[in-house]
Parts: C-alpha cells; structure tokens; sequence
C-alpha cells in the first residue's frame, strides 16, 4: 500500500510538469488549430535558462524560474512573429510543417558547440533534497515544490484567463477570430499573448523538470514534449481543466506502468491508452464533441 | 518546360550518354507528341541506362550508388504517404511504423531462408509488404474513423507503440535484436532493383489516381460528408488507401534493410515519419512528380551539404535543413508541383 502511495505521489509529480507543458499545447490549438510541435523544445530552452541561471549566475532557484518563464515568453512571442503569424491563412499543413522546422531548427541549432552544446548537462541542485515522511510514504521537497509551482501557476492561469480582460478576448479570439476581430480585439495580439503566456508556463516546467530529473540536453523536450501533447488531447484539447487532468493521467499511468509491469514499456501503454481514449471518446475527457455541420 | 524538369531525374553529371538520351527524348516528344505510357517508359529507359552506365564507367563509386538507391526508397515510401495523405487526406504520422514492420520482415524472411539469391529478396519484399498491410488493415479500421488532428495524434500513438515493441523485439524474436539492432541481413538490394520498383510504385499509383477509385479518394479528401452522399462507402475507400500507401512503405522498409543491411528500432522513430511527411509536402499533396521530385531533392541536399560544407561547419547540416523548410513553407506553401504532373504521368486525353 505505501508502494502504491509512493508511486501515486511520483506519478503526481510528473503529471503536474507534463500539465505546465500541456497547457501551452492546449491554449495554442485553441486560439489557432495548430499543434505546435516547438512547444517541447521551448520547454527544453526553459530548462538551459534554469541552468544557466543556476550554475552561472547562481541565481536563488524562484528567480531562475522567473527567468526562465521571461525567456521562454521571449522566445514563444518571436516564433509566433516570425514564422506562424505569415502563414495564419495558409492551409493548415503548412504552419504545421513549419512548426516541425522549427522544433529541429531549436534542437539542432542550441546543440552547436557555441550555444548549449550537445552533450548531457548535469542540472545543478538548488538546495538539499530533504524527505518527510508522511504516513509510509516520503515526499521529497522537490516534490513539494513542483506540487506548489505548477498549482500557483495554474491558479494564476486560470485567474487570468476568466477575470482579466485579456483574458476574456482570449476566450472570445478562441471561440471566432472574425467576431473577436468586429468586437475590437487586436486578434494579431492576442494570439501572440497565447504564445508567450504558453510558452512561460512551458519554460517554468523546464526548470523544475530540471530540478526533478536532474539532466538535461537539447533533446530532451521531444518526448515530454509528445506526451504533454497526448495528454492535452486526452484531457479535451482546447480545454484548460483538461489539460490539466489529462496531464496528471499521463503522468500517473507512466509512473504506475513502469512500476508494477516494465519500464520498458511504459511509452506503449501510454500511447495504447490515448488511442482507446481517442476513439471511445474523440473530444478528450472534458472535451464537448462537436456536431459536424453540413 | 517539361523535358527540363525531366531532366533533373539523372542530371547527376553531364555525359554523353544522358547527352544522347536526352536528345532523343526531346526530338521525340516535341517532333512525335509523344505523351502517356511510352513517353514514361522512354524516360524511365533513359534514367535507368543513364545511372547504370555511371556505375559500369565507374563514376558512381558505392558511396554513390547506395545515396541513389536510398532516393529510391524515400521515393516509393513518400509515394505510400502522399496517397494516404496528399490523394485521400489522411493524415498520418505513423508511416514510419510502416516502414519498419515491412524492414523487419523482409529481413527476418532473408535471414530465415538464408543464401544471396534475388529470389529471396522478392519473397521478403511480398512478405513486408503483405504484413505492412495487414497491420494497416488492424489499425485502420478502427482509427480511421478518427478526424485529422486526432488521426495524426492516434497515428503518431502507434508509431510509437511499434518502436517500443520493436526496442523489446529480442524477447520474442532473439533475431530481430532489439535495442541493440537487426544485424547481418544479406545485401540484396542494388540500383535495378530500387529502380524497377520505384517504376511500378509509380506506374501502379498512377492507375490508381486516375482511376475510378483515385477519383472516389479526391472526394473523400476533398469532403467526406459529400462524398458519402453521392454513394461513395468512405471507409472502405480510406482503409483501401491507407493499406496500399503502408505497403508502399513496407516495400521501402524490406529495400531498406537489403541495403543497409542493419536495423535498429531508431531507423523508424516518429522523426522518420516527419522525414517523409516532409518529401510529400515539399513536393506538393497529391502530386506524383512532386513526390518523386522532392525525395531526390531531400535525399541529395542531405548529402551534398555533407559534402560542401567544411567540416568545421558539419553541424550546421541540421540547422540549415530546417531553416530552408521553414522559409519553403512561408515562400512556397503549396510544394513544388502543388497538385500537377509531368506529362508522362498525366493521362492521356482522348480527343
């Protein structure tokens, strides 16, 4: 039982960086219809600042999240500027080929020597690690802070998107483009806001991936990457409490999958369980399933 | 405008072979309108002797020769993909699952059987093709009724699915080595080979766009809800498209491994998948010529940046592929061919 508990409690912890990660994937298909597949090597991008910041400018570790949110926005707001915004009428296929451009161009052009460097980087350690235990079960203070950063920050989203009036033009460019465009919204705007916003989540999330899994590399966005991505789809893609729980499904059926079968095949089982999701329930968990018009 | 496109095919070195190739091509295609099934097989004649007297003067070193036939094999498995995608539009992000089911199979046939004889290839090749198909037909039934986005994401689920499966092969299958990779297949493939099949990769997808069934494909993509309303059974037509274009990268795959004569799982990752969807856009959606356009093109810029550039600067290769994407997509979105043909691949018209 307390092995169950134990393994609840590592699956909760990598569910809630997956959920910082989904959330960028979630609000960027929601506003555009477009699966941004740079989104996990902003998160990758995210975790170097953290690094830096850290090991270089020996930064306290809230601060190197700070940081790295800024950066990240930086980076999400310019990509947006620079190769999705040309491309916002084109066919679909196009921005998402680009979108894999420019996940390549990230990790093969911060692998060159002069900027991150190929090779593995062990993540510096903010503080000592410390377990409680609670009850058989030990919680590090790793865990207790991803717990607490991804929970403010996702309060902090969720404030933002339903009272601000950002916020709101968010929901209405989401909901139609044109009729947000008549009602006065700077769509242009508001969509770069999307980038950036997901993105500073995204980059929070590299941090503390770092902190919690301390080694980090130019590729290591792609697979967190993906499974954010299933795990925004699973929960409802477009849907911001769906991201969120699908998220924490994602993380506590990988954790539970390598734990009482193989870690071998923990992928497998994540990816079998999305396609059985996806066709008993296409819209995701939260999703409302749209009528096709005719 | 066409015989210079065309020419492009063997356009590797000027010789006088392709010289006097081109000539006839061009006399007899202005002179005698030469259009259809002749002109294709006139070009196709011309490329083959033009390429295979590289290699007998020994111009074309192995090195060469395996980058040719490695065009070749991008070439039929993009021609699969763009049939599921660019003719039915399917969107898949699993071809390379496809690709490494029919590798694998092929190889396990070689292997199994044993010896060097192209007899053994052929079989491999049935063999890839026939089990890319049917865990297409598994897969697709269900999936395919799923929608774009959704479809990409189930269909990136499986491919990933297969690479875990082929990571932990060896508990089954101890030939097929797992992690550690699929080594000693014999090296079956060769340039005739690759080429052949590319000619009947092509010629059979021709047919089939330009068919009844190609026609019933388009409104599919064009609009399922229409189609299924002038009686057209979408399923039916989705999963035929989806097994023939996974058995064209199964084909692929059993080439593949006849060439290299080594595996591993991470030949048919996800990325290998995006490697192809990108010949297929760059070329254009639903354009046969584009297709085979792009994956020269692709398989030969890869190579020729390896080759110019100093290797002070080799790690840039990666860097500047993607950036010449990005700037195609935003200059160019449609692909090169965006939806036409070369002559020799259009129908002809009967007037």
């Amino acid at each position: 039982m307390s092995y169950f508990l134990q393994q609840l409690i590592n699956g909760l912890q990598l569910g809630f960086v997956y959920a910082l990660i989904a959330l960028g994937y979630t609000m960027v298909y929601g506003i555009v219809r477009l699966i941004n597949f740079a989104h996990g090597d902003v998160f990758m991008v995210g975790a170097y600042v953290g690094f830096y910041a850290l090991a270089s400018w020996k930064l306290p570790w809230p601060l190197a999240i700070v940081a790295a949110m800024a950066g990240c926005a930086a980076l999400g707001m310019f990509i947006e500027r620079v190769a999705y915004r040309p491309l916002r009428s084109a066919p679909r296929i196009s921005a998402l080929i680009t979108a894999m451009g420019v996940s390549l161009f990230l990790e093969y052009f911060t692998s060159l020597r002069f900027v991150f460097g190929p090779d593995y980087r062990a993540f510096p350690r903010p503080f000592a690690v410390t377990s409680f235990n609670i009850g058989g079960v030990s919680v590090s203070n790793i865990q207790i802070i991803v717990f607490a950063v991804s929970t403010v920050l996702m309060v902090a989203l969720t404030l933002f998107v339903n009272k601000t009036r950002t916020g709101l033009a968010m929901r209405a460019v989401s909901y139609d483009h044109s009729t947000a465009r008549l009602m006065g919204v700077n769509v242009d705007w508001i969509i770069t806001v999307t980038f950036g916003v997901g993105s500073a989540l995204a980059g929070a999330g590299g941090v503390l991936y770092g902190i919690a899994y301390p080694q980090i590399n130019p590729f290591m966005g792609i697979m967190p990457g993906l499974k954010a991505f299933v795990a925004a789809v699973l929960g409802g893609i477009g849907v911001i409490p769906g991201a969120m729980l699908g998220s924490l499904i994602m993380g506590l059926v990988e954790t539970f999958t390598s734990a009482y079968i193989s870690s071998t095949f923990r992928d497998a089982v994540a990816f079998g369980i999305l396609i059985v999701v996806l066709l008993v329930r296409p819209a995701g968990i939260l999703g409302r399933p749209t009528r096709e018009k005719v | 405008m066409d015989a210079v496109l065309l020419s492009g095919i063997g356009d590797f070195r000027v010789d006088w072979e392709l010289g006097l190739g081109y000539w006839l091509f061009v006399r007899m295609s202005v002179r005698k309108k030469l259009t259809g099934g002749p002109l294709a097989l006139l070009v196709a004649a011309v490329a083959f002797g033009a390429i295979e007297a590289l290699i007998l003067v020994g111009v074309l070193n192995p090195y060469w020769q395996q980058i040719i036939c490695l065009a070749g094999i991008v070439t039929i498995s993009a021609l699969g993909l763009n049939l599921i995608y660019g003719y039915t539009g399917q969107f898949s992000l699993g071809h390379a699952a496809f690709y490494g089911v029919g590798a694998y199979t092929a190889a396990l046939v070689t292997r199994g059987i044993g010896g060097n004889s192209p007899a053994i290839l052929l079989l491999g090749l049935v063999a890839g093709a026939i089990l890319a198909g049917l865990v297409a037909l598994l897969i697709g039934l269900p999936i395919l009724r799923l929608k774009s986005d959704y479809l990409a994401i189930a269909t990136l689920g499986f491919g990933i699915i297969v690479k875990v499966l082929l990571d932990n092969s060896d508990t089954a299958v101890p030939m097929m080595g797992g992690s550690r990779g699929m080594s000693a297949i014999p090296k079956l493939t060769t340039f005739a080979w690759v080429f052949v099949l590319v000619v009947v990769a092509v010629i059979v997808l021709r047919n089939i766009v330009f068919s009844g069934i190609g026609r019933a494909l388009i409104s599919v993509r064009e609009d399922e809800l229409a189609a299924e309303a002038v009686g057209i059974d979408s399923t039916r037509y989705k999963t035929l498209g989806f097994v023939i274009g996974c058995m064209y990268a199964g084909v692929a795959g059993g080439l593949y491994a006849h060439l290299f004569t080594f595996l591993h799982p991470s030949n048919f990752d996800f990325l290998k998948s995006i490697d192809v969807l990108l010949v297929v856009v760059l070329g254009g959606l639903g354009s046969i010529s584009g297709t085979i356009v792009a994956a020269v093109a692709w398989t030969f810029l890869l190579e020729v940046l390896r080759i110019v550039l100093p290797p002070a600067v080799q790690d840039w290769r990666w860097v500047i592929y993607p950036l010449l994407l990005i700037v195609f997509m935003l200059v160019r979105p449609g692909g090169i061919f965006a939806g036409t043909e070369f002559r020799f691949l259009r129908p002809t018209s009967k007037k």
